[in-house]
């Protein structure tokens, strides 16, 4: 089996008396697109950041690929508001490499004619798309996407959601979705887990590509294992 | 079935030529104020040895400007103010720069400028006066001082006040220390910054006025001082004037460093 690019072992976390995660064993392979999904609070954004490196496991072992380039989305955009749109994907470098790179990013995600502007001026899910523009400019093996879509209405969402999957399978990125959305994870995910009160209580097999029926079919089997306490089967 | 409707826009009506009233309405209370002032006087409603008419103030003016007495104070006066500006606001700048980025530095040198901030700069004059005399030096001193301040406290916040939320995105996408620093710290404290600048501009003033006031013998205030000396209200009032101009060119100094540099706080939502 192909070794896995991010791998932890027992990992805990803990916040002043208040154990966030725990035991957590969790593998995330070459290629692959993994979704966390549970309910508020129940520890699934705070595995993201730790595979991201913005926090530290309080015990356990976490392992990432040697060289490997990973970039978050976050759930609020965190758009630089004093930049324009496509400095805010290169960071204002002036290599003609990397503004060449930058623009014909901006075009994948249908900004091109919002590059002069600036971040106030577009709508929610342009934003979104800025930002999503924003983390492939490193070209990215690892995409981990910290609940984007969250605050988007069902349409923009949806169309978020085709660009990643389009993205994700053009350029063969490895991508980490945390959402409480049962059939956002249903839709996209190859592989679903199920994260509840700090553990991984279940795992399933995603319907990505499939019917509308098969992808509801998952999602309620998620769904159900949010719910209760039994674990899930694929 | 439901039908569906389609809903055309009704082309908009032309909107009519009208008088830009925003930007007629700035000018309407001073107007008021001088229209209502020279009647009062014409009308001799009110003394004009008292209060002489704004025609008096500006035929003063007028005198004073073509006998060189006016433009060699206002120049006096600009000097000490930019002088005295440059100077403390650059330094307040540099301490709330290096303040708000160095924790050793901050816990070192905040506490006793906080303490300092809090003495009223005008109660430095009579120290002023005994350590450098009444020459320019007190003068541009006292302006640094009063300034260094306000550009202190606005800089500093900016800059620790920065958005922990930017910090950690450009962390997490790999940026430098400097890039940090010069497209996400610098930048998001900038509009503080400015606004330092803005109430630095006021404090400049009113430090300079005081100070030209009681120990000079040059410059607008020692002007106004002077005429009142010699009972002249219409030079008094021609002074009080020109600070209120020299006032508002501050503000429209400010308000263009603001427009040029928060550029992008302009426009809303377009799509």
């Amino acid at each position: 089996m192909t070794n896995p690019i991010v791998q932890l072992q027992h990992v805990e976390k803990v916040y002043g008396d208040k154990t966030v995660l725990n035991d957590i064993q969790l593998n995330l392979y070459p290629g692959e697109f993994l979704a966390l999904v549970g309910m508020s609070g129940g520890g699934k954004s705070t595995i993201l950041r730790l595979i991201a490196g913005l926090e530290a496991p309080t015990a356990g072992h976490l392992s990432r690929e040697k060289g490997l380039v990973m970039r978050v989305m976050f759930q609020n955009d965190r758009l630089l508001p004093w930049l324009t749109n496509l400095d805010n994907v290169s960071f204002k470098n002036r290599d003609p490499e990397v503004i060449s790179e930058a623009k014909s990013l901006l075009h994948a995600v249908g900004l091109t004619d919002k590059s002069t502007g600036y971040p106030a001026q577009l709508s929610g899910g342009q934003k979104q798309r800025l930002a999503l523009a924003r983390a492939l400019l490193a070209k990215p093996q690892l995409l981990l996407l910290d609940e984007p879509l969250g605050a988007l209405d069902a349409l923009t969402r949806q169309r978020m959601q085709d660009l990643i999957l389009k993205i994700f399978t053009e350029q063969k990125l490895s991508t980490l979705l945390i959402t409480h959305d049962v059939n956002e994870a249903a839709r996209m995910a190859d592989r679903i887990i199920v994260v509840r009160d700090g553990q991984l209580v279940a795992e399933t097999t995603g319907a990505r590509g499939q019917s509308p029926e098969a992808v509801a079919q998952t999602a309620a089997r998620v769904l159900q294992a949010i719910l209760s306490e039994e674990p899930v089967t694929s | 079935m439901q039908e569906v409707t389609t809903l055309t826009q009704q082309p908009k009506r032309r909107a009519r030529r009208s008088v830009n009233w925003l930007k007629v309405l700035p000018w309407i209370v001073p107007l008021a104020i001088l229209i209502g002032w020279q009647a009062a006087v014409s009308f001799n409603w009110i003394t004009s040895s008292l209060i002489p008419a704004p025609t008096t103030v500006i035929q003063d003016g007028i005198t004073l400007w073509q006998n060189g007495e006016l433009p060699k104070n206002i120049a006096i006066s600009l000097y000490r103010a930019t002088a005295g500006f440059a100077i403390g606001g650059s330094v307040g700048f540099v301490l709330g720069l290096i303040n708000g980025l160095v924790k050793p530095i901050r816990a070192l040198l905040d506490s006793p400028i906080q303490m300092l901030r809090n003495i009223p700069h005008l109660s430095l004059i009579p120290l002023m006066i005994i350590l450098m005399g009444i020459g320019e030096p007190a003068k541009i001193a006292l302006v640094a001082i009063g300034v260094m301040f306000p550009m202190y406290i606005n800089t500093y916040q900016g800059i620790t006040g920065a958005d922990p939320e930017l910090l950690e995105m450009g962390r997490a996408y790999g940026l430098s220390r400097r890039a940090l620093f010069t497209r996400v710290i610098f930048p998001g404290a900038l509009a503080n910054i400015l606004m330092g600048v803005r109430y630095a501009l006021g404090v400049m003033w009113t430090t300079l006025i005081v100070a030209e006031t009681i120990s000079a013998t040059s410059g607008l205030g020692y002007m106004a001082t002077n005429a009142q000396e010699f009972m002249r209200m219409d030079t008094v009032l021609l002074c009080i004037l020109i600070y209120a101009l020299l006032g508002k060119l501050s503000d429209v100094i400010a308000k263009n460093l603001e427009r040029l540099f928060l550029s992008w706080r302009q426009g809303g939502v377009d799509a």
